[in-house]
């Protein structure tokens, strides 16, 4: 367990509210940049192949397919430079990491539908 | 100069004001009662002496019981002197309590700790030598130290060996100073103060904290 004094440092800086979302689930993924002084959201949308870490430090990965060549961004889930992440849809995972992901191209890249309350389908 | 005694707690990492995580150290410090206050007309300077963490009851010595109780407190386990400049104001008293907020105002701290130790180590570790290749024909000292001194190395007495010459030995466990540390936050509630980057020691043990020499 943790140190009740670092909980605390870490629980200031940690944000309140993380939409509920697992590994296999399509996530959108809105990120701010900054463009000279003004700050725009852009964002990234695709399937959670990985979760990583605890507490402050924890992160997870987000992989779509760009012109049929794959990307991958790698988030921390408290930064301050993420605006929401917002579930899209459900995908059924057997494991924990999603790489085999990585040697898959076309239809096979999707993963079937898990029934969930936490995701809104658009 | 400002200062406090502490006890490191841990590491994690925050967000700063531009959106960067940050690395950063939490530090339960104080409040530190004033043990004693040391004057030049009996001690010959000027200085401050705080204590931090008590002793468990059973296990205090009576002086210690008794010097602590001028201060109106128990025996402490950790105790420093702050060293006060000649001209330096203070008015602070024997008994009085130094907390972290007196660090309201610091934006940067140096942070004295006694360094982890490594046991015996080569000279490769601890004084960053170069060691040898390890393939191309070198047998049996990858890692050896090479030559202690030549033959003119102290003139006219052969080849001795300087003082100060760097082997191997035991590393670590030294008093260490990290300097110019960002002072991140300070919780006065729970006594914690938060410094940017690693300081010297294990966690749980006992740190100084002042502010920074260099930015006062």
């Amino acid at each position: 367990m943790k140190n009740a004094l670092l909980q605390h440092v870490e629980d200031k800086s940690k944000k309140s509210e993380i939409p509920y979302f697992e590994v296999g689930d399509t996530v959108e993924v809105g990120c701010k940049i900054q463009e000279g002084d003004k700050v725009r959201v852009q964002v990234f949308s695709g399937t959670v192949i990985s979760r990583a870490g605890e507490g402050m430090s924890e992160t997870f990965t987000v992989r779509r397919i760009v012109d049929e060549e794959g990307v991958e961004r790698r988030f921390p889930i408290h930064s301050v430079n993420i605006d929401f992440i917002r579930p899209v849809r459900s995908g059924q995972a057997r494991r924990a990491k999603l790489f085999y992901l990585r040697e898959r191209t076309g239809k096979a890249v999707k993963l079937s539908h898990r029934h969930s309350e936490h995701t809104v389908t658009k | 100069m400002i200062m406090i005694l502490g006890k490191k707690v841990g590491m994690t990492q925050v967000y700063d004001e531009a959106g960067k995580m940050t690395p950063v150290t939490v530090i339960q410090a104080g409040p530190c009662p004033v043990l004693q206050v040391k004057t030049v007309e009996t001690d010959g300077y000027r200085a401050l002496q705080l204590g931090f963490d008590d002793i468990k009851t059973s296990r205090v010595r009576k002086p210690a019981e008794g010097h602590a109780k001028k201060a109106n407190t128990a025996a402490k386990r950790f105790i420093r002197e702050w060293r006060l400049a000649e001209k330096d104001p203070s008015e602070l008293k024997t008994g009085d309590m130094v907390a972290v907020s007196i660090f309201a105002e610091t934006k940067f701290v140096d942070v004295i700790g006694i360094s982890k130790g490594k046991g015996f180590q080569g000279v490769m570790k601890r004084h960053n030598f170069g060691g040898f290749p390890f393939s191309h024909g070198t047998e049996r000292k990858h890692r050896a130290p090479g030559s202690l001194s030549g033959n003119a190395s102290d003139r006219g007495h052969g080849g001795n060996i300087k003082k100060g010459k760097r082997m191997a030995g035991h590393m670590g466990m030294d008093r260490v100073t990290t300097k110019n540390h960002k002072l991140v936050s300070i919780d006065v509630e729970k006594n914690l103060l938060v410094i940017k980057g690693p300081v010297p020691g294990a966690t749980g043990s006992y740190v100084v904290v002042r502010s920074a020499k260099s930015h006062s």
